[in-house]
């Protein structure tokens, strides 16, 4: 702990205790399912049970018949006013892309599409009377697996469609053909990013309500987005922008599942303008995780080309990213955002990346955490161990030799970002001490050397991620729709206190008391008189919201700068009453003095009242303080970090136990230290989840498998250690506050960490891949497979001449075991964690 | 059927379907914001509260089976929610060890914290966590909340980025 003392210490790099907290330790929270309307109607949604069927008949008449139903609808009843859901990304010129009606009318292309609504006085009836819509379904053969929808004459996840390709994306820089060709050393490997369920806790519930606080339409909904669903609205029910204010009330996370535009969203719009009654939706659990996107779901095929010596050359990259059934707010785009990130912190003289988005008959994926990012970090710091194991190197070591070193910053890399800063080396020297890497090393080494069955495994990832999105020049260069702009106002109100209001629309991560802080610096107004106004668009009607590590690298940065703005007008107001030239004052604590002067001074409070009673203000002068600012980065911002993770594999069971997670992240410039360590905390959990326990699994008929928190396993606190973190600070020289943003590091981290760690530990068994997540099963399945192909420690590395030599060794004509383990059922080798 | 439950020091009737829910009754009949749903299947402890003094899952409780009982929930905890002094110790180490970020999960995991504190007033960190299993959080990795309850129990609490403060 840090003793501070509380009166004079600047605000930004302390701890503050958070704001938010008071309501939410006490229950007093204003969660959307909270809200209760006079007159105000349930809905619930009649939803498809099959992943792929033509909808001959959709009857009505027995939920109408029910007591406490006012109205159900078809999807045909609200063709007219529920236009197309949108998706704001269309990634090529060429992009394939469904109808998405917010119900469907004559197809249903997933298990959980809606086809009918029904709105009752309680949740309960309207519940039962769902359950008496009639729907006819006519059959079609349902697409679930990647591979078999691209194969020729596949069956289409569309009828409408020709195609189950929704687009081609290609990435080329450099010769990768002349360095391919004449490359030393060709590693090819096929990594499986499997499918996630995002799990905020809040479950997504909408309220709509025509009447609202004023004449305007007013929607309650828990989003991450409330500007943009606003904005979106209004384009597709053809309500005025003007007349339809969005709330995000307290929202419990979100971690990208709430950065959509969804269905239910419209459907209580157009429902309850027709009925002029308010509407009210909240999904079940089971219920949410069939309709809320899902996240990753992503086959890898990577190939990595390198001198003997272990210097990279090359970098190709051809992703199969599954869209599911329909193209949300940024589906195709996801995976797009990997695409600059799979050359991680790493020199290449060539880049060649190709992706196909591909439709199959399953709930729709979008971002989660990290999005697209994660899945590139992983695929890069898989192959590298791989790389490392073929040359007999420590992993550590052949990072060493191909990272970007300190003095190269800016470093303008193959994929085409310029990544401004970094410390590679730092991060990595602590995160080696803090983790006794060489002690850690010689244990594992005694273990093996004793046979024992329980096996050490040490697990690396040196990660990088590009953050703050984003500047907006970029976004349009990538077809992408809006900008990446952010927006703050600062009111100062006549007693000296201010208002914040940010277009940000924090869920969980504490921008009431990192934005505070920001503010109380430069305004020299205390932490405690700051009050901080976010998610309406009444309130904060300028905004685009939380998502992308993005919140205080652009939101953050535009507090700051908007607070820069008020201190300059009141430096005006202050010359005027101190009859000094503005020059002539300095700032600080608050207080304007007269440089040699101390004694001749005016307060940030007294400027404020007598701007609020101009009696004396300056000629011409607007009688307001108040500011804006409005922020368009020029640049990413790419925090970075060496995470190391030991594991103790069991060689009988199959069983992982995490034993320890070292994390040193570079985040730049820290706000508030306590908020980044458990933005840390939760990312990792997160991250370490998708390497041990969860996976999202249908079967061959499209059926979600895991469509509960029964089957699909969000871990708890006995699943995770606790977690050893620390900093170096990098400043970002993107900002003028040297801020990079950390929402996502953890997520985005771990995951390699730990897989690496677990095959690290099966090395001498020969294993070299074990599929995620690495429960029990698929563990003890890799192990399986590994004996079965034979010796330990067969050469995978693939000769020049472009052939997998391992591919008849490791899984009968699979190139890698991982695409061997994929073969070998999909749906039953990635079942959740049973831990 | 009717029933009468006293909730947080007060006696509550009312006429219920028998298959409410004790979650549904507190949330919708009651009108209490703090007991929350997040999933169907008694994973998540989102709804925690004490029945006769005993954390309960009250997704897992009839109303009507609560009939004639005690509830306790996470308004019951602190004589008055806006004077901070007030606060269960619980309530205050969640705040200051920054054992929560969205708040969602934080009403039940305090709950079933303090059941835990009663049942075993100096726990380890491993039967920290045991305790714990049945309540989902998905935006702390739990590091925060562990930390949380050993500084209600009044164990020392390693924590690196909190600040002491000397007013």
């Amino acid at each position: 702990m840090t003793a501070i003392d509380n009166a004079t210490a600047p605000n930004v790099g302390r701890s503050r205790l958070r704001k938010e907290d008071a309501r939410l330790v006490t229950g007093r929270t204003n969660f959307t399912d909270d809200i209760r309307l006079p007159g105000m109607l349930h809905m619930a949604v009649v939803r498809s049970p099959m992943a792929h069927a033509k909808v001959t008949n959709v009857d009505l008449s027995g939920a109408l018949d029910m007591p406490g139903v006012v109205a159900a609808f078809s999807g045909a009843d609200l063709a007219d006013d529920a236009g197309a859901v949108p998706c704001v990304w269309p990634v090529t010129e060429d992009m394939v892309e469904p109808e998405h009606k917010a119900l469907a009318i004559d197809e249903v292309a997933h298990v959980g599409d809606g086809v009918a609504v029904v709105l009752a006085t309680s949740r309960a009836l309207a519940v039962d009377a769902a359950e008496r819509v009639h729907v006819d379904y006519d059959p079609l053969p349902a697409v679930v697996d990647m591979k078999s929808a691209i194969a020729d004459g596949a069956q289409l996840a569309h009828t409408s469609l020709d195609t189950n390709v929704s687009y081609e994306w290609p990435l080329v820089t450099g010769d990768p053909e002349e360095v391919f060709g004449n490359a030393d050393i060709v590693i090819e490997r096929e990594f499986i990013n499997q499918r996630l369920v995002p799990s905020a806790m809040e479950p997504r519930s909408v309220v709509a309500s025509p009447m609202g606080v004023s004449d305007e339409f007013t929607l309650w909904s828990s989003t991450q987005i409330p500007h943009i669903v606003r904005v979106l609205m209004a384009m597709t029910v053809g309500i005025s922008e003007a007349k339809l204010r969005v709330i995000a009330p307290d929202v419990g996370g979100g971690f990208g599942s709430k950065l959509q535009f969804y269905s239910e969203e419209v459907l209580a719009v157009v429902v309850a303008q027709r009925l002029g009654r308010p509407v009210k939706w909240t999904p079940g659990r089971s219920e949410d995780i069939q309709s809320t996107h899902h996240g990753r779901d992503q086959v890898q095929r990577i190939s990595l080309a390198m001198d003997a010596d272990g210097r990279f050359r090359g970098l190709k990259v051809d992703l199969l990213a599954d869209m599911g059934a329909y193209l949300q707010i940024i589906t195709p785009g996801t995976p797009l955002l990997g695409a600059f990130m799979y050359s991680g912190i790493y020199k290449l003289d060539c880049y060649d990346f190709r992706c196909r988005g591909v439709f199959t008959n399953k709930t729709p994926t979008d971002a989660y955490r990290g999005a697209g990012r994660p899945e590139a970090t992983y695929a890069i710091e898989r192959i590298v161990d791989e790389a490392a194991h073929e040359l007999g190197m420590d992993p550590m070591e052949l990072r060493q030799r191909n990272w970007i070193r300190h003095d190269e910053f800016p470093y303008d890399m193959i994929a085409g970002l310029t990544y401004d800063s970094g410390n590679y080396e730092a991060a990595t020297a602590r995160a080696m001490e803090l983790f006794d890497y060489e002690g850690r090393r010689a244990e594992q080494r005694e273990r093996r050397d004793g046979d024992d069955a329980k096996q050490l495994g040490i697990g690396i990832s040196t990660f990088t991620e590009m953050c703050g999105l984003a500047p907006s020049r970029v976004l349009g260069s990538l077809r992408y729709a809006a900008g990446g702009w952010e927006h703050a106002q600062i009111r100062i109100l006549p007693t000296g206190k201010a208002e914040v209001i940010t277009g940000t629309s924090p869920h969980g991560q504490g921008h009431v008391t990192a934005w505070s802080q920001i503010a109380s610096d430069a305004l020299g107004i205390p932490f405690e008189d700051i009050e901080v106004r976010h998610g309406d668009t009444s309130v904060a009607p300028r905004g685009l919201d939380t998502y992308g590590s993005r919140s205080l690298v652009v939101g953050g940065y535009a507090v700051h700068e908007a607070s820069l703005k008020v201190v300059e007008k009141a430096r005006r107001i202050a010359a005027h009453l101190l009859e000094a030239d503005e020059n002539d004052l300095e700032f600080t604590g608050g207080v304007f003095h007269v440089a040699g002067a101390p004694e001749q001074s005016k307060s940030m409070q007294e400027i404020a009242w007598a701007t609020f009673s101009p009696h004396d203000a300056p000629d011409g002068m607007e009688p307001s303080l108040d500011s804006d600012a409005a922020i368009d980065p020029e640049n990413f911002s790419y925090p970075h970090g060496t995470h190391l993770a030991l594991v103790e594999v069991d060689t009988e069971t199959g069983r992982v136990e995490l034993l320890d997670y070292v994390s040193v992240d570079d985040v730049g410039k820290v706000v508030n230290p306590q908020i980044v360590e458990g933005q840390v905390h939760g990312g990792l959990a997160q991250g370490i989840a998708q390497a041990l326990y969860e996976g999202a699994v249908y079967d061959d008929a499209g059926n979600l498998n895991t469509g509960s928190f029964v089957d699909y396993y969000v871990p708890g606190a006995p699943d995770l250690p606790t977690f050893r973190t620390d900093r170096t600070e990098t400043p970002a020289t993107t900002n003028p506050m040297g801020v990079k943003g950390v929402g996502e590091a953890g997520a985005i981290a771990s995951t390699p960490a730990i897989m690496n760690a677990v095959i690290d530990a099966l090395r001498p068994m020969g294993v070299n891949e074990v599929l995620m997540p690495a429960s029990p099963r698929n563990v003890w399945t890799a192990m399986q497979q590994a004996r079965q192909a034979g010796s330990a420690d067969d050469h995978d590395v693939q000769e020049a001449d472009g052939r997998a030599a391992d591919a008849a060794d490791d899984g009968g004509g699979a190139a890698n075991a991982g695409e061997a383990q994929h073969a070998g059922g999909h749906a039953g080798s990635t079942e959740g964690g049973d831990a | 059927m009717e029933i009468s439950i006293n909730v947080d020091g007060s006696t509550h009737t009312a006429d219920v379907e028998p298959r409410t829910l004790l979650v549904h009754h507190l949330r919708e009949h009651v009108g209490l914001t703090g007991v929350n749903v997040g999933c169907d299947t008694s994973n998540c402890g989102a709804c925690t509260v004490h029945l006769d003094g005993q954390s309960v899952k009250s997704c897992t409780v009839l109303a009507v089976q609560a009939d004639g009982r005690e509830v306790t929930t996470i308004h019951g905890m602190a004589t008055d929610e806006a004077d901070e002094s007030t606060w269960h110790p619980l309530q205050t180490a969640f705040h200051e060890q920054h054992g929560l970020q969205c708040g969602y999960c934080t009403p039940g995991m305090i709950m079933a914290a303090a059941d835990l504190l009663k049942d075993n007033p100096d726990p380890t960190e491993e039967e920290i966590r045991d305790g714990l299993e049945g309540n989902l959080c998905r935006c702390t990795g739990y590091v925060n909340i562990v930390r949380a309850v050993q500084q209600a129990s009044g164990q020392a609490v390693d924590n690196p980025t909190a600040e002491e403060v000397s007013a």
